[in-house]
């Protein structure tokens, strides 16, 4: 590694630091807290940036996919049309209903982008540039994945609607089942990486080694389960927007609901950032040793291919009903990975320091897979309901004279 | 520094805070409620006597595990039991299930 | 001497646990109380964090606010009272426990005023390598595979037993 790479943030740090500890003269710890503050406060602006232009990809994309061309009249090719959303959502009216509980109603879409926030805490951009490097960032994962459940829940209840109520209970169901896959299939890069850290985990691999030609089966597992737990297509029967009228937040306007859009968009977004980190290297690519922030050019192009890949299913698939929702998760997902969890280590234990890790574990990943559908195959078979002629009188042909009505 | 008392404190207030819950409350939840403030105050006990005591063997967060482990299925059977007697007789009151007294 | 930063998070920390727990036992709106049973955990998961014993604080937020909590509010929405007047929120034993509550507290702080290594303060622990140490406590033969494997069968039985009591039970039951 070359001696001193160029850094701005530590750049940036340190001249902070010297300017509060010898010219102000604060003690040691309070400007690490203010530091530490100042970088929490940094990143979470830059996430809530990255909304703005998620709004635009999001339409422009899916309207290229439905062969249309998307906002083109606000700002050249339609950039600065998710300013005009914003200021749309802003000045609408901010109703809320009349028994609703006023804690609980205001708090649930700020607890949705706040537990998507928490994720960046541990997310590398590049090799140095981590908010907080825990030895167990792959639960704090999980842990702050598990808060988005709770605004749900409020958002139902606290709206004073039965149908919201009823449709957070379903959103509810969802979303706690499919952390069970998601969790599953997390483990998998920890396993395989040996380390909880999530820098370690992209430090792991080595060049071009990582742990999607490993562990194929895992990176679809979590991509599912990912599209399931942040409510996009084919799993969006929580908002539903064009059958159930909106769901839990069908009693939400303006900001508020901007909120949950905000929450959702960036869910997305982290969930394709996560995948990018723990299975595809992260930013680790050619080059950064020499310059490290080419790291950040990489984390970021791997995050958007993701992105697209979020985007592009959810204008392929059609919606999934909650009962198939939840067959497929407990009758499918989740005994494929326990699975396909208790095989990768047997088989990785063997073949650690081998040249054939790459293939033999592939070969398992295939291996599951096609035994998997097979069962999955046969299973819907029998489900199937059998096709039986429809003896009766067609509908749209009026009766003969010698028929009575059926 | 902070003294092992202060979290020893806080962990037996926690603790008769929950036991308070437990013997006054009248809804059932509420009294789970307060049977998991008792456990907590338990984990932070575990918890800190490892960290001061003998924080070179792990055994006082291992058992903090198992005290987590057996509070997860303690409320998930309690909160059946609730709902199963709710179902029956739409009483959440624990002092009006008296359905096996003479 | 002014307080460190640790100890002044750690009174903000624990003062917010036990302010939410008072609130948990004593609002009458059960899913208030719930949401600040929630936020009783999370103090407590501030309190891990404090002790150094990061990857505890994690699996508090995880299995108590990720699932226990959720389980609780949603038993909470489905036993709704709905003849509409909520009951009382204590019962006749209010007073009694209000001083049991308070003996056990006194109790437990006298006998602890007795105990000569109350005041221990730290030594350094190096944390690096806790993950590593509870994984392999938690599962060879020596240390606590047995305890490990006893509380999975335990979390299966209760797994089981909660779907029986409150599953759908038989066509023909009322």
């Amino acid at each position: 590694m070359v001696s001193d790479p160029f850094d701005p943030v530590k750049i940036i740090a340190d001249w902070l630091r010297d300017l509060m500890m010898n010219t102000w003269n604060f003690s040691g710890d309070l400007a690490a807290v203010i530091l530490k503050a100042i970088g929490a406060f940094v990143i979470a602006g830059l996430v809530l940036m990255i909304f703005i232009v998620l709004t635009w990809v999001e339409r422009k994309v899916a309207a290229r996919f439905q062969d249309r061309i998307g906002p083109n009249r606000v700002g050249p090719r339609g950039v600065l049309q998710p300013i005009a959303d914003a200021l749309k959502m802003v000045t609408k009216e901010d109703t809320t209903p009349k028994n609703a509980d006023k804690v609980a109603y205001n708090l649930a879409p700020i607890l949705s982008v706040f537990s998507v926030i928490m994720m960046w805490a541990v997310i590398p951009f590049t090799e140095k540039w981590i908010g907080a490097d825990l030895n167990v960032g792959v639960l704090y994962i999980a842990a702050v994945g598990s808060f988005g459940v709770l605004s749900v829940l409020m958002a139902g209840w606290s709206s004073h609607n039965k149908y919201a109520l009823l449709g957070a209970f379903r959103g509810v169901a969802q979303l706690i089942s499919y952390e069970v896959p998601l969790f599953l299939s997390l483990l998998v890069p920890v396993l395989l990486a040996r380390n909880m850290g999530v820098n370690a985990i992209v430090r792991a691999p080595a060049h071009w080694k990582w742990f999607a030609w490993m562990a194929p089966l895992a990176v679809v597992i979590y991509l599912v389960s990912s599209l399931a737990e942040v409510g996009r297509a084919p799993f969006d029967l929580l908002e539903a927007e064009s059958e159930l009228v909106a769901g839990y937040h069908v009693e939400y306007s303006g900001m508020k609901f901007g909120l949950f859009q905000a929450g959702e968009f960036l869910h997305s977004f982290t969930a394709g950032a996560l995948m990018a980190i723990l299975f595809f290297g992260g930013w680790q690519g050619p080059g950064v040793d020499q310059y490290p922030i080419l790291g950040l050019v990489y984390m970021i192009a791997k995050t958007a291919v993701f992105y697209f890949i979020f985007i592009w299913s959810r204008v392929t698939f059609p919606r999934v009903r909650i009962d198939q929702i939840m067959s497929l998760n407990w009758k499918f997902m989740v005994p494929l990975s326990l699975v396909l969890l208790m095989g990768i280590p047997i088989l990785d234990y063997f073949f650690q320091n081998d040249p054939l890790r790459i293939p033999v574990l592939f070969g398992f990943n295939v291996f599951l897979a096609v035994v998997a559908l097979g069962f999955a195959s046969r299973g819907v078979k029998r489900g199937r309901r059998p096709r039986v002629r429809f003896e009766g009188r067609p509908v749209a042909v009026p009766p003969k004279e010698d028929e009575v009505a059926a | 520094m902070i003294p092992l008392s202060w979290y020893l404190i806080v962990s037996a207030s926690l603790f008769s805070i929950g036991l308070f819950g437990v013997l006054a409350r009248k809804n059932a939840i509420a009294i789970l409620m307060g049977i998991e403030l008792m456990l907590n105050a338990v984990n932070i006990n575990l918890v800190a006597f490892w960290r001061y005591l003998t924080p070179e063997k792990i055994t006082g967060q291992v058992f903090a595990l198992m005290v987590f482990a057996v509070a997860a299925a303690e409320v998930a059977v309690g909160l059946a039991l609730v709902i199963s007697v709710y179902r029956r007789r739409e009483i959440v009151a624990a002092d009006e299930i008296d359905m096996l007294k003479w | 001497m002014p307080p460190t930063l640790m100890q002044i998070i750690f009174l903000i920390g624990s003062a917010i646990t036990l302010l939410a727990a008072l609130m948990v036992v004593t609002r009458r709106n059960l899913v208030h109380a719930a949401l600040f049973l929630i936020l009783t955990l999370f103090g407590i998961s501030v309190l891990f964090v404090l002790l150094e014993a990061g990857f505890l604080a994690v699996v508090q937020v995880v299995v108590y606010i990720g699932a226990i909590a959720i389980l609780m509010i949603m038993a909470v929405m489905v036993t709704r009272n709905v003849t509409g007047n909520e009951t009382r929120t204590f019962n006749k034993n209010y007073g009694l426990a209000i001083l049991i509550a308070l003996l056990v507290l006194s109790g437990l702080v006298v006998a602890l005023n007795h105990w000569p290594a109350l005041n221990t303060t730290t030594q350094d622990v190096d944390t690096s390598t806790v993950v590593k140490t509870l994984g392999q406590s938690m599962f060879t033969a020596e240390a606590f595979v047995i305890p490990t494997i006893i509380a999975s069968i335990l979390l299966l039985a209760a797994l089981i037993g909660a779907i029986v009591i409150a599953g759908p039970g038989k066509a023909g039951e009322e």
